[in-house]
């Protein structure tokens, strides 16, 4: 425990430390050994010695090796996850909101959501899949795994939305209220603006979780593959460090996501502070 | 609400209960033919290949599960009650986080190089005259499965039990440090009741994770072992829809049952919600 005040710190601080550290290398050591052995040299293998230092495997990509369609299932994937970020903050917002006031079906709702969510996932895409044949309607991308992503991203916007709402401080909307605002200028003007960064996390997750989902896409996606479907393709007939580039690749764009999230929100944050407005921290 | 609802309703309820009603649907050649046969179940329950899948499945669940728990408690213990200032805290639990924001199957096939029979491992192993030969069990085996898993899921377990620790008032820790309780009584009486929200939690998403899995099993053992979901993915891989889907059911219910247990002992909405 750290104790205000004592100097010394305990025994099991350094014990803890170490532990820590340990995990952090376990997180993160076997996937810094892919992104250097992409890197490959033109003759070089799944594994070490590196022979040579090349960027032979990322252009191995974009030619027609074996590798599939990449730069179509890219763009599918990313248009995809934009879709699905969209549609996931408007209307896990609004549900959070929604969850403030118990009503009619409220723990009919959370337990859907979190059963959603805990579904494994290619039985959800089993059922998904099931429902487009049935309707007589060819699944794709954009419109069966877009659905069963939802299954997936929804309740998380949901759970986040909690998260949020339980550290926002009510009175902010009071006193918009009492001023004489009306419900959406409340809403656009006060409640909005004070939840942006819980709305940002909201939609990293959005991006993210969509742009890598692949358990639930996998039966309803039709007849042209999202990226993870084409990298699960490859891990079953691609032995080259192409399968590592392709990884490193889409590694990047997450760590783009995730940079672009992370800055806005810190910026958001910091500009709070400085403008001495603490409406967010609801202590 | 209404969209939220009616988008699960939509793309979990209705689809659900398709996979419950083919699954009491027949199945020739190339066909399935609407009706209600119990085939399905019965040639389920009567293979013992099932049983197998079960057990082996729940064994990964339960070893990792407790992998995962011990690893989620004292991450997020030595970050929220040893780490200051809040900024410096705030990174660490980023740096935990952030590969839960990046591809599953690429974290998945990064062990490959890593525990390989000239892998890493293996390398520095041999190096440092450890071994003579390099350490076979290490790839394609249970081993590489549990590893995958631990590696892949214990965030799922270190977001929730981090956000009940942080959430503790540290002055009923104050309180019982002055009334003289030592660190582990502190941990024992005040710390784990207190994150039980978290550890529930974060039990069920690790518990529900795994027993859903098909791809780490399927390529981290080398097709030596198999789980539940991979035995149903290669049925509907040949379009085996009705015998899937009784599978599929059997599967929920489960899991299920799994979940129902952890929130009969926590009541997380009431926790989560306020």
């Amino acid at each position: 425990m750290l104790r205000p005040g004592s100097r010394r710190r305990p025994w099991t601080f350094y014990g803890l430390a170490a532990f820590f550290t340990l995990y952090v290398l376990f997180l993160y050591g076997p996937m810094s050994a892919i992104f250097i052995l992409s890197f490959q040299g033109p003759t070089g293998g799944l594994t070490f010695p590196m022979n040579g230092v090349s960027l032979h495997w990322f252009s191995a990509l974009f030619g027609q090796q074996r590798t599939g369609d990449f730069a179509g299932s890219f763009t599918r994937s990313i248009v995809l996850a934009v879709i699905v970020l969209a549609i996931t903050v408007v209307v896990s917002v609004m549900a959070g909101l929604a969850f403030r006031r118990r009503f009619l079906g409220s723990t009919l709702v959370f337990y859907m959501a979190i059963f959603s969510l805990i579904i494994p996932g290619l039985l959800l895409g089993l059922g998904v899949g099931l429902m487009f044949q049935f309707l007589g309607i060819k699944p794709s991308w954009y419109s069966s795994a877009l659905g069963a992503q939802l299954t997936w991203t929804l309740p998380f916007g949901l759970l986040i939305m909690f998260a949020v709402f339980s550290r926002f401080n009510p009175a902010y909307e009071e006193a918009a209220r009492d001023l004489g605002a009306r419900y959406w200028q409340t809403l656009w003007n006060v409640v909005l603006p004070i939840l942006l960064p819980g709305i940002i996390a909201v939609a990293l997750f959005g991006f993210t979780l969509s742009y890598d989902e692949f358990p639930r896409t996998l039966i309803p996606i039709g007849s042209r593959n999202t990226l993870p479907l084409e990298i699960w393709a490859m891990t079953t007939n691609v032995t080259s460090p192409a399968l590592y580039a392709l990884g490193t690749l889409t590694t990047a764009i997450s760590f783009v996501a995730i940079a672009i999230a992370l800055t806005s929100i810190a910026l958001i944050q910091r500009r709070r502070t400085r403008r001495g407005t603490r409406a967010d921290a609801g202590d | 609400m209404a969209p939220f609802a009616s988008l699960l309703l939509v793309f979990f309820g209705v689809p659900l209960a398709l996979v419950v009603v083919v699954s009491f649907f027949d199945l020739d050649q190339f066909d399935i033919i609407p009706t209600f046969v119990l085939t399905n179940y019965v040639e389920l329950f009567g293979s013992s290949l099932t049983y197998t899948l079960y057990a082996n499945t729940i064994k990964y669940a339960v070893i990792v599960w407790a992998i995962t728990l011990v690893i989620g408690f004292t991450v997020s213990y030595f970050l929220v009650f040893h780490v200051r200032p809040f900024l410096l805290q705030l990174a660490l639990f980023l740096l935990c986080t952030v590969p839960f924001w990046t591809s599953n199957v690429i974290r998945m096939i990064s062990w490959i190089p890593f525990l390989g029979r000239n892998g890493i491992f293996n390398q520095s192993l041999i190096a440092l005259g450890i071994v003579d030969q390099p350490l076979e069990f290490l790839l394609f085996s249970d081993f590489a499965v549990v590893i995958a898993y631990v590696h892949l899921f214990s965030l799922f377990m270190i977001v929730p039990i981090f956000n009940s620790m942080a959430r503790i008032d540290p002055a009923v820790i104050e309180a019982a440090v002055d009334a003289g309780a030592g660190r582990f009584r502190v941990i024992r009486e005040i710390v784990v009741p207190l994150s039980k929200t978290g550890i529930a939690m974060g039990s069920i998403f690790v518990v529900a994770l795994v027993m859903g899995d098909f791809f780490v099993v399927k390529i981290m053992s080398g097709g030596q072992s198999a789980s539940v979901v991979l035995a149903m993915s290669n049925e509907t891989a040949v379009l085996q829809y009705p015998p899937a889907a009784a599978s599929a059911v059997v599967l929920l219910l489960v899991v299920t049952a799994m979940v129902v247990g952890i929130l009969r002992i926590v009541d997380v909405r009431r926790e989560l919600a306020g």
